[in-house]
Parts: C-alpha cells; sequence; structure tokens
C-alpha cells in the first residue's frame, strides 16, 4: 500500500492511494495561492495599475518591462494569473480508478485532472459539494474570462531569469507547471463523471474496497471517508470541524480502528478563535459604517460567508444598522443563496427543525425578502444604479487578484474612512493587499477557519486511535513564525508519517486476510471437530472461484466416473484433495475400538518409538508412533475401513 | 436453514392500512403503519395484537420503517406508538418526517372534530410520535444496531417516497412502499441497484395495467377544466393541503402558461405558501428539472396561482379554486361548493378518495340531493368529476424493478388479490423466482441459504489460485494446513497401509518387478510410474516391492503400500 503526494499544500490536498489493486486520489485541490505573483485583473481600466513600472534587473541586464511590474518595492507578473496544479509527473494520472472528494474548496484541480491526462475513473462527492463546487468553478471562470488577458507572460519562468528575480517570485515552485484556468466547457465535463454519494453510504469498488463518506462537519456536505475491505481501515480526514456552525456536526466514532488515519486539512489560523474574530468582524463593520465609511469583505460566495450574514441577522438591529445597505455580488451569488436553504439532509440539527416548519434554514432568506441584503451577478448592470454608501460588500475573490473586489480596492482603496475585513484564512492579506500599496483604507484582519486546531485533533486521535497517521509536514513542526510554540503542531505516539509535495510513502500495512465465502453446499458437507474448547477445525476441500475480487469457495466438483475412458469436456484441473491428520493415536482407545469391531487377538510390543500391534486372527501388523501409524496386512479392505474410521476420530 | 418471515397486517391482498411485519436474521420490523379510508370501526387501523396481546410493542419490534407520508401507509403511526406503546426507532426521510405530521393532524382533525369520535390520538401524541422519528437520507448506510441495517433509495411517488433495503448479515429484504418507475410532472423515476435481496416486497396497485396512464389522465382532467372555463364557469378542487395539490398546481400552471389563459387560479388560503415551501425547500427530491432551473425559476412559485379570498366566490366570470379540505367535509371547499353547487356551468374534482359520511362521498356516489344542518336541501347540479392522480409502478414497471434489483423471491402486497394474481403468474413465467401473496395475517416464509464468510490467510489465497488444495477451517479462520497444525499445536500424523499380495510367478524379484512395472505401463495410460533403483515401482506415491516366499521361490509376496491420502483417490 502506497501514498502519493501531489500537493504541498496542507489544506488543499491531493493525494493517492494504491491500495488493493485500487488506485484512489484523494481529494484534488488546486493551490491558489501562485496568483498572489500577478497583477489584478481590474474590471473597468485601472490608470494606477497601467502605470506600474516593468521591472528591470539592478544591473539592467535583465529586462521584463513587458511582463513583470513594480509596485510598492513588489515585483508582480502583469498576465492572465496562473495556479499551481497538483503534481502530474509522480504516477500515471491515467490509472486512477476513482476520485473522492471531502469539500467544495478541495475539488477546484478537478478539471485539470480528469481532462486531458486520459482519466477514465469516477468521481465521488455529495451533493451539496458538487453543487457549490461547481457554483466556486463557475465563478472563477466567470472572473477569468470576462476581463480576457491577451499577454500571457512566460519569459520570467525561465529558470535562469527567475533566480535573478527578487523574492516571493525568485522562491517560487513549479512555475512552468502552472496553468491558466479551465474553461467552463472543461468544468461541465469534468463535473459529469461526479458520481454523488450520501454520508455513510457504502459503495463498493471492484469488489475489492469499500468507500464511504462521513460528515466531517465543515462545509456543506464536507465529507471524510472510509476506505475498507474486510480487514484493513484507512481513513482520510479533511477538513473537519468540531464547531457548531451549520453544516451536520462531524461523525468522529465511524473513524475509529483505523490501521492508518491520513491527516489533512487542519486550521491554517491555529491562534485565532473563530468566534472571537466573528466578535471582531462585527464590530469593525459597525465602526466603519457609523463613521461613514464603506466595509468590504473579500470572500468566497459559499461557506463562512453564511455564517456572517447569519450573524450579521442578529447584530444588525442591535447595532443599529437597520439602513445600511448590505450587497453580495458575483456571478454565482443568487445560486449561491438559493442553494444553501435546500439542502436540510445536510444541515445541522437546528436548521433542520426550521426546515419542518417550513421556514428557510438559513436567515439571509429574510435579510433579502426586507430587502436589506441585494445580491448582484456583477457591479455592472442594475448594481451601478442601485448602489449606496455607505455600505457593506462581500464580494471575490478573496485573494484580490480578480472578481468585483478589485473593482473596490481602487475604489475605496484612498479613503481612510473606509475598512477592508479579511475573513477567509487561505491568502496571507499582506501579501494579498501588496499590489495595492501604499492604501489608505483601514486593514481588519479576522480569519475565521473552523476546522480542526491541533488541540481538538490530539483529542481526536486520542479517542479513535489509529495505529499510524500521515499528515503534511508542515503539521509535524511548529509554524516558521511561531518556533516556540510545540503545542501548535502534532505529537503523536508513534509519530506521523510526514508527507510534502512528491512524496511516495509505503503504509505501514500487514494485510494477512482476505475474506472468501464459503457456498452453503459446502458449507454444509463440513465436519469440524473440537480441538479444544471454542476451537474446532474441519479439513476443506473446495475449488477457489474468484470473480470481480470476490472469493468463493465451491464443492469441488465429482470426479468422473471410471468407466469414461475419455473425457470430452474436461473440468479445471482438481488436484486431488489431500485429506490431514493429525496428534496421535492413544493406545488404550485404540484398542478399545477394535474390540468393539471384533478383533480381540491383539498382541502389543512396546517399540522406542511406540507401540506394534499384532492382529493374529487377521495376520495384521499395526505399527503406531507419535506420528504416524503403518498397518500392513493381507488384503482385506474390510478391515481397513474401520481403522480409518477410527484414525479419522483423532 | 435460517428464514426470513413476512407478515402483513394490512395491505396483504388489499390496498390501505399498508403495515407488514418482517422477521429476519433474529431481527423483527415494520414496514409501514398505514390506516384504511375504507372503515370506520376497529379495521381502520392494523391489527397489532397479531404482535402481541398484552401491552407495548418495544420489545417485540427492532425498528419501523415508514415509506411515505400518505396516510394509507403512516396513518395509525401515532395510534401504534402512543396508544398501543411503541419507544423504538422510528426511520423515515426527511420530506416524509416533515409532512407527515401535518396530514396527520389533518386526518385526525377530522375524525375527532367533525365525526366526533373519542378514543383517538390527539396533537400531543402525534407531536410524542413524531419525536421517536430518525431521519433517512437517500443511500446512506443506517446502522439500526450492529447486524441491522437499512438502506433508502428513491421511490418517485410523492415527495419523499422511499424505498428499502433491509439487510442482516447476508440476508437482506427489499420494501418498495408506493413507487412510481417513470419521472412525472414533479418527480423522478425509482431506482435501485442490483442489489440481490432474498425478497423484494412490492406494492402491485396497477398490476395489471400495462402502461399507466397516467398523462391521459392529466390530459382529461386539463381538458375538463378548460371546457368549464371556456364556457364562463368555475372549477372547485378540493385537495388536501400537501402532494396532490402541489402536482395539479404544476399542471395547471404550466397548462396557463401555454394556452395563454387569463382566467384566474386561486388556491384557499393559509396553504399555498405553507405547503408550496415545503416542495421549495426539498427541492433536491424532485425531479431532475425542477432541481436544475430551481435557482432561475422555482417551480413551486406559481405566477398564475393566487390566494384566495372568500369574497373572490362570488366574483363573476370563469376561475378555478384549490380548496381544502380534500373532501368537502367542512371548511373552505365546502362553503364554495354550496355556492356553486345550483349552476350546471360549474364543475368539482375530486383528486382523491373520499371518506364514507362526507360530501364528497356521497356526491361521487351520484348523491343529487344533499340534506345540509337545519333541515336545508342542497340540488347539486354542477358537474362532479373523478380522477385519480397517484403515481404507482404498472405491471412494467414493477417487471423493471424486478430486473434492476434482481430478488431471489418476490412477495407482493397493496393490491387486489385478483390482479396479484396475474402479475404473480408473469413474474414466475419470466424470472423463475418464487411468488407470494399472503393476505393479511398470513405468514410466508422463505428459506434463505446464506454462504459463510471466513477469512483466509492471504499467503494462503495467493497459492491457492495458483495451486488449488486442502485448506483448515476454524474459529471463522481459512488456513493452510500446516499453519493450522502449527496454531493448535498439533503434528501431523502419517498413516500408511502395507498390504501383502501373493502371486505364482517363477522368475527372480527383479524380474518379477519389471513384468509388473511393464504390465502397469501398459494397462495406466496417464499415470507416473517409475521403476526406481531401488527395487521398487512407484505408481504416483503408491510403492510396489517384490520379495520371495521363504519356503517357494515361486510364490512372491507383493508388497503394496500407500498412505492414508491415496484410499481418497480410488474412492
Amino acid at each position: 500500500m502506497k501514498l502519493y503526494c501531489l500537493s504541498g499544500h496542507p489544506t488543499l490536498p491531493c493525494n493517492v492511494l494504491k491500495f488493493k489493486s485500487t488506485t484512489i486520489m484523494l481529494d484534488c485541490g488546486l493551490d491558489t495561492t501562485s496568483v498572489l505573483n500577478f497583477l489584478p485583473l481590474p474590471l473597468v481600466h485601472s490608470p494606477r495599475l497601467s502605470k506600474l513600472p516593468g521591472w528591470v534587473s539592478k544591473d539592467g541586464t535583465i529586462n521584463l518591462e513587458k511582463e513583470l511590474k513594480e509596485c510598492a518595492g513588489r515585483v508582480f507578473v502583469d498576465s492572465q494569473p496562473e495556479f499551481c496544479l497538483p503534481e502530474r509527473e509522480l504516477l500515471d494520472l491515467s490509472t486512477i480508478d476513482v476520485i473522492l472528494i471531502s469539500n467544495y474548496h478541495c475539488m477546484m484541480a478537478l478539471p485539470y485532472i480528469t481532462e486531458h491526462t486520459g482519466f477514465t475513473g469516477t468521481v465521488y462527492a455529495t451533493e451539496p459539494t458538487l453543487q457549490i463546487g461547481r457554483l466556486l468553478m463557475e465563478e472563477l471562470v466567470n472572473f477569468m474570462e470576462r476581463v480576457p488577458k491577451a499577454q500571457s507572460a512566460t519569459c520570467w519562468k525561465n529558470k535562469e531569469i527567475q533566480r535573478m528575480l527578487p523574492g516571493p517570485l525568485k522562491d517560487a515552485v513549479e512555475v512552468w507547471t502552472w496553468k491558466r484556468c479551465y474553461s467552463m466547457q472543461e468544468v461541465n465535463s469534468a463535473l459529469s463523471k461526479v458520481q454523488l454519494v450520501g454520508y455513510s453510504q457504502k459503495v463498493e469498488l471492484f469488489g475489492a474496497v469499500q468507500i464511504s463518506p462521513l460528515s466531517s462537519g465543515y462545509s456543506l456536505g464536507s465529507s471524510n471517508w472510509i476506505i475498507q475491505s474486510h480487514h484493513e481501515k484507512v481513513s482520510y480526514v479533511s477538513g473537519s470541524s468540531l464547531l457548531t456552525t451549520h453544516p451536520q456536526p462531524m461523525d468522529q466514532s465511524s473513524l475509529k480502528n483505523s490501521d492508518v488515519l491520513i491527516l489533512t486539512g487542519l486550521t491554517q489560523m491555529p491562534t485565532a478563535n473563530p468566534d472571537g474574530m466573528l466578535g471582531e468582524f462585527c464590530s469593525n463593520l459597525a465602526m466603519t459604517i457609523r463613521a461613514g465609511g464603506n466595509v468590504l469583505v473579500p470572500c468566497y460566495s459559499s461557506g463562512v460567508i453564511y455564517d456572517l450574514l447569519e450573524c450579521l441577522y442578529q447584530f444588525i438591529e442591535s447595532a443599529n444598522l437597520g439602513t445600511t445597505p448590505f450587497y453580495f455580488i458575483s456571478p454565482v451569488a443568487n445560486s449561491s443563496l438559493e442553494f444553501s436553504q435546500i439542502f436540510a439532509e445536510w444541515l445541522c440539527h437546528n436548521k433542520q427543525t426550521k426546515v419542518y416548519l417550513p421556514e428557510p434554514p438559513f436567515p439571509h432568506a429574510e435579510l433579502i425578502q426586507t430587502n436589506k441584503l441585494k445580491h448582484y451577478p456583477s457591479i455592472h448592470g442594475d448594481f451601478s444604479s442601485e448602489f449606496r454608501q455607505p455600505c457593506v460588500v462581500f464580494t471575490g475573490h478573496p485573494s484580490l487578484r480578480f472578481g468585483d473586489v478589485v473593482h473596490f480596492m481602487e475604489l475605496w482603496g484612498k479613503s481612510s474612512l473606509n475598512t477592508i475585513i479579511f475573513t477567509e484564512p487561505d491568502f496571507s492579506y499582506l501579501d494579498a493587499l501588496a499590489p495595492y500599496q501604499p492604501l489608505a483604507m483601514k486593514c481588519v484582519y479576522c480569519p475565521i477557519d473552523t476546522r480542526l486546531n491541533f488541540h481538538q485533533v490530539s483529542k481526536l486521535l486520542k479517542e479513535v486511535q489509529p495505529l499510524h497517521v500521515v499528515c503534511p509536514e508542515q503539521y509535524t513542526q511548529p509554524p516558521l513564525s511561531q518556533s516556540h510554540r510545540s503545542d501548535l503542531m502534532l505529537e503523536l505516539q508513534p509519530p506521523p508519517m510526514p508527507y510534502r509535495r512528491c512524496s511516495v510513502l509505503n503504509l505501514p500495512f500487514r494485510r494477512r486476510y482476505e475474506r472468501v465465502y464459503i457456498l452453503p453446499e459446502l458449507a454444509n458437507s463440513l465436519v469440524p471437530s473440537e480441538i479444544k474448547p471454542g476451537t474446532s477445525v474441519a479439513t476443506v476441500s473446495a475449488v477457489l472461484h474468484s470473480k470481480d475480487n470476490k472469493h468463493t469457495l465451491q464443492p469441488p466438483p465429482a470426479p468422473p466416473t471410471k468407466k469414461r475412458k475419455r473425457v470430452i469436456e474436461e473440468p479445471p484441473v482438481v488436484l486431488a484433495p489431500k485429506p490431514l491428520l493429525s496428534g496421535a493415536v492413544p493406545l488404550e482407545a485404540f484398542l478399545a475400538t477394535l474390540q468393539k469391531h471384533g478383533i480381540s487377538e491383539v498382541k502389543v510390543e512396546e517399540t522406542a518409538d511406540g507401540h506394534i500391534l499384532h492382529l493374529q486372527a487377521e495376520d495384521t501388523l499395526i505399527q503406531l508412533e507419535e506420528d504416524g501409524t503403518h498397518i500392513v496386512c493381507d488384503n482385506n479392505e474390510p478391515l481397513r475401513s474401520p481403522e480409518r474410521c477410527k484414525l479419522e476420530g483423532n | 436453514m435460517p428464514e426470513i418471515k413476512v407478515t402483513p397486517l394490512g395491505a396483504g391482498q388489499d390496498v390501505g392500512r399498508s403495515c407488514i411485519l418482517v422477521s429476519i436474521g433474529g431481527k423483527n420490523i415494520m414496514l409501514d403503519c398505514g390506516m384504511h379510508m375504507g372503515y370506520n370501526d376497529d379495521r381502520r387501523f392494523p391489527d397489532f395484537s397479531y404482535i402481541t396481546q398484552n401491552g407495548r410493542l418495544t420489545e417485540f419490534l427492532d425498528c419501523v420503517i415508514i415509506s411515505h407520508f400518505h396516510l394509507d401507509h403512516c396513518g395509525a403511526l401515532p395510534y401504534m406508538s402512543e396508544m398501543v406503546g411503541y419507544d423504538g426507532p422510528i426511520y423515515m426521510t426527511h420530506p416524509t418526517k416533515a409532512i407527515c405530521p401535518i396530514l396527520l393532524e389533518d386526518f385526525r382533525k377530522i375524525t375527532v372534530d367533525k365525526k366526533g369520535e373519542t378514543n383517538f390520538f390527539t396533537s400531543q401524541m402525534i407531536k410524542d410520535c413524531m419525536k421517536k422519528v430518525i431521519p433517512l437520507n437517500l443511500h446512506q448506510t443506517v446502522q439500526v444496531d450492529d447486524e441491522l441495517e437499512i438502506k433508502a433509495y428513491y421511490a418517485g411517488h410523492v415527495l419523499g417516497a422511499a424505498m428499502v433495503h433491509i439487510k442482516v448479515g447476508s440476508e437482506s429484504v427489499v420494501y418498495t412502499g408506493d413507487y412510481n418507475m417513470t419521472p412525472d410532472r414533479h418527480l423522478g423515476a425509482a431506482w435501485i441497484d442490483k442489489c440481490r435481496p432474498d425478497i423484494l416486497i412490492s406494492e402491485s396497485t396497477y398490476a395489471t395495467t400495462i402502461r399507466d396512464s397516467k398523462r391521459c389522465r392529466e390530459r382529461d382532467f386539463l381538458k375538463k377544466v378548460h371546457e368549464s372555463i371556456e364556457r364562463g364557469g368555475k372549477v372547485l378542487i378540493p385537495v388536501f393541503a400537501l402532494g396532490r395539490a402541489q402536482e395539479l398546481c404544476i399542471l395547471l400552471e404550466t397548462f396557463w402558461e401555454r394556452m395563454n389563459l387569463k382566467a384566474p387560479i386561486y388556491f384557499s388560503t393559509g396553504l399555498t405558501e405553507k405547503a408550496n415551501h415545503y416542495y421549495k425547500l426539498f427541492i433536491t427530491w424532485t425531479n431532475q428539472k425542477i432541481r436544475k432551473t430551481f435557482v432561475q425559476r422555482n417551480m413551486f412559485e406559481f405566477k398564475h396561482i393566487k390566494a384566495f379570498d372568500r369574497s373572490y366566490a362570488d366574483n363573476p366570470g370563469p376561475m378555478v379554486v384549490f380548496a381544502t379540505p380534500g373532501m368537502l367535509h367542512a371548511g373552505q371547499s365546502l362553503q364554495i361548493f354550496k355556492k356553486w353547487a345550483g349552476n350546471e356551468k360549474n364543475m368539482v374534482i375530486m383528486p382523491g378518495y373520499c371518506v364514507q359520511g362526507t360530501i364528497g362521498h356521497k356526491i361521487l356516489n351520484g348523491q343529487r340531493k344533499l340534506e345540509m344542518e337545519g333541515r336545508a336541501t342542497l340540488d347539486v347540479k354542477l358537474q362532479v368529476e373523478y380522477m385519480s392522480f397517484s403515481a404507482h409502478a404498472d405491471a412494467k414497471g414493477i417487471m423493471q424493478l424486478i430486473r434492476m434489483a434482481e430478488p431471489r423471491n418476490m412477495l407482493l402486497v397493496h393490491g387486489e388479490a385478483v390482479k396479484m394474481e396475474f402479475l404473480k403468474g408473469k413474474i414466475e413465467q419470466e424470472f423463475s423466482i418464487n411468488c407470494y401473496m399472503p393476505a393479511n395475517g398470513e405468514t410466508t416464509t422463505v428459506t434463505t441459504n446464506p454462504s459463510v464468510p471466513v477469512d483466509i490467510s492471504l499467503n494462503l489465497l495467493k497459492r491457492e489460485m495458483a495451486l488449488g488444495g486442502t485448506v483448515c477451517y476454524g474459529d471463522g479462520f481459512l488456513v493452510s494446513s500446516e499453519q493450522a497444525l502449527k496454531e493448535l499445536g498439533l503434528n501431523e500424523h502419517q498413516l500408511r497401509f502395507t498390504c501383502r499380495v501373493q502371486l505364482q510367478d517363477p522368475h527372480s524379484d527383479p524380474d518379477t518387478l519389471h513384468r509388473i512395472y511393464t504390465h502397469l505401463k501398459s494397462v495406466l495410460k496417464g499415470y507416473t510410474i517409475q521403476h526406481l533403483p531401488d527395487g521398487t515401482v512407484m505408481v504416483e506415491s503408491i510403492v510396489i516391492k517384490v520379495s520371495s516366499s521363504a519356503e517357494d521361490p515361486n510364490t512372491k509376496v507383493l508388497l503394496l503400500s500407500w498412505s492414508y491420502q491415496v484410499t481418497f483417490l480410488r474412492c
């Protein structure tokens, strides 16, 4: 059993597990942090961005004016943003049988894997994961395609040149493999390969292994996966949460008794308490509005935004924000808000109960009904005419490199009355803001990451007790910035097996048993004998029949009758079954049995290894030894039989 | 031999009060707990005394599963759980859990408030009963206990309808509830995987219908409504809040849209929003088309259908009104009926069953003069139409499901005996499987023959795949004989037989042996026969030696020696 690690990003994993002749990809995360190296894509022409100076090396030998622009001491690539894909050279991706998706954030690289690699397998995901994942992909494609950029910068990727560039460009990895965004057509094709599954559904793969998604409590439809055979169990834990937000709570008990637990997707903000951050979010928002400023919240269009809106729903009245307009701008804003209301089965108990009334599970329905929250597909169209300030705008993309958020950065960046509040933990806010510097706008960083923290995960592992834990190497040491915090790492016994991008791990697995089914006809013919209390043994002579990785034992075919000289249709060659005898023959009992069969004239002679019995009337010698019996007689079948029977009895 | 027992308490060769008991692998499961609309007495509910004469059912049942929210499948649930007494788990899907209590409450109101019956379950009992419900998700494998697992499949029929797969060890039963194999206006088609249950318990309402004529009935309905509107009449459709009402609304809504009709459609107040809301919130349970377009256009937000106000009933001109309740026994539907009954241009369409004693039942039976309170009589001049819209699988659909699931045995319920008989013949002929159709209280026993799962050591499995041979079995493990002996601390015991055969032969010992060798060689083709230098001949593993008798050199003693294993070869 092997694990191939195709992504180095601990929360956007992509691993491949080879287990019992199946090849299973676990998640398909797309590392989008690479876009931070690019210039933002403005929706309307931005004089500021277009006037940024080109970059020339200090000694003037390298001139990349056209590709690289400088802003506030940082260098950015002026090109369509590109993503860092999962590693594609480590193994042949066309051999992948199935892809298991744990949540909608971890499937963004799917089109890169399922299209153009020869992939012919099936993708398994829950319905909310598929639907919301589709929205997020659609949004991404839309963001990119509505501001097409003719030029595609490639010169800077030259190894020799990249070496000379200032950081962080210099240190960017695998830049040659970075790819532009996929098209909607590729998204549709990729998603057509998805097979929907429900929590705790058991899906058989080729009869060899069984997979089953479990609620992970992180987002709508998010799941951990159990991959097991009759004797081995691998748990894949990715993006799980123990906080009570909107999704169904995490199923922990089903993770018990795992041989290997693959742990990814822990919180990226181990020191930030989500509840505290939510409080800070609200108070900063209220403060800015009261002072007459606008609030910009860069966010994904599904996930934490539902919680933010719910929090604001309760907060608006008490904070006197009843008249402040809230805008949610995204090509998929409407869909996201609508979809959130129809997944009752996937929600926490409180929200489920609301559906029984029937009321929409999320209060943002009411915010929309009362016109407090308005949603628009983009800043163009209706929004531009209905837009009132001061206001609160939720919009993407949280990297600040594309999407409607770029427009608001340009619009509001110069005023110190305005505030940008970062809630998504995926991007460093300083890096995100870098191409907009200098900025007058206030920046507040309240990352809300509800995924498991180190304290929670060690408690969980104590509870479920896996034999081995595999995790990204990042989790085996404290974060670089807080190297003294030994509480911000995984400390386990035995220590976890760390992986990094391109690692190939041999998982410590010893498969010893496999399940076979004995057909009832055969099972009925077995004669178990009790060897010791509670342990019975029977010899089985059977034909092993293997089909679709399922093994059955069938009764051996009857031997061909003696009369048939030539068997035309030869049955499969069956080697003679070899009956098994064990133990030693107790002398006294044996003599008693002989007597029962009418043999009483027995002369017993002791030898070095046992006894020799002389059956005088029958002129037969029986040699009894510890591990063997030899019967010498005249041709006398009736006599041999009872002796055989007696011996078989042992 | 393990057995599965199935006993219908209701719906055995009958439609109504579905309630089927299944005993499988030591577990007892109740499938559905419905009431019979046609009776007002004890026969209304299944006879739970079959399970036990005295008291509560909790210890006799491992779980109760409700397939969908129709009252003939869940109407007796509060009676069973609260009045007879059952505290174990009750499983149903989320939509069923949401809608079922509303219908139960409606039903209770009719029975108690209208007909003044006592000794009936109360509102509180409905609530207490619903607290025992555990919601089921589609395809989720729910572990009721360590051995019993259940899994729900989509059944079409109504919102939230499910089929269930019940499994204990390697034995299993599928219960279909009511299902529909063709997608309709708002629901998808039933689906199940090739789960090969020991018994498939299927409804058989339309056992003899070859093509479900639902589309025709719909066309009929639209034609009647349209004609009535055209001649300026008013159409009253008495409905219950949920289920059929939404389906008919979609039907009329799309028809109005297509035909560009202007006559108003009303839905009696208090219901519209709420009832339609269930459908909006459970949109994932509707058909593909509705699900795909719900963001742009939610099928359950009706453009042409508006809320009704009682004053509208007197408005001139044509209109269509959906009003509750569905049996014309009280409330708004009855009020409107009284107002419109005198005009032959008007029409009332009854889309569902009516209980005896209700006005709905009377007019469907052709009664044209109705006695009202206060000795007044009402002349019924409007047209009365009855139309059934229930979506069930037809004979073709049932056969299709059998092909999907590949059951080993078939059991029919929820249908008329004569029709069942016909279908039973067809099934037995086409699939060569047994088909049962027990009457209520009659038990069908099916013997199962499960394979025995054991664990085989991987080494052995790999070796045996190549070779074949003997293995040992104990404690549910299959290991090689060597390993078994080792683990049990036993030694293998060799057993050999030697047989002396005397024969007359004048040749020397080696010559005799050689002659035997050549003879055997010519007789036993296809066996390995060796003449070894130590003066023995081996036929496979049988050793043959020759020695001369001490007294008579012409008498040769042939020693044949073989091991115990070889005797098996000879048998």
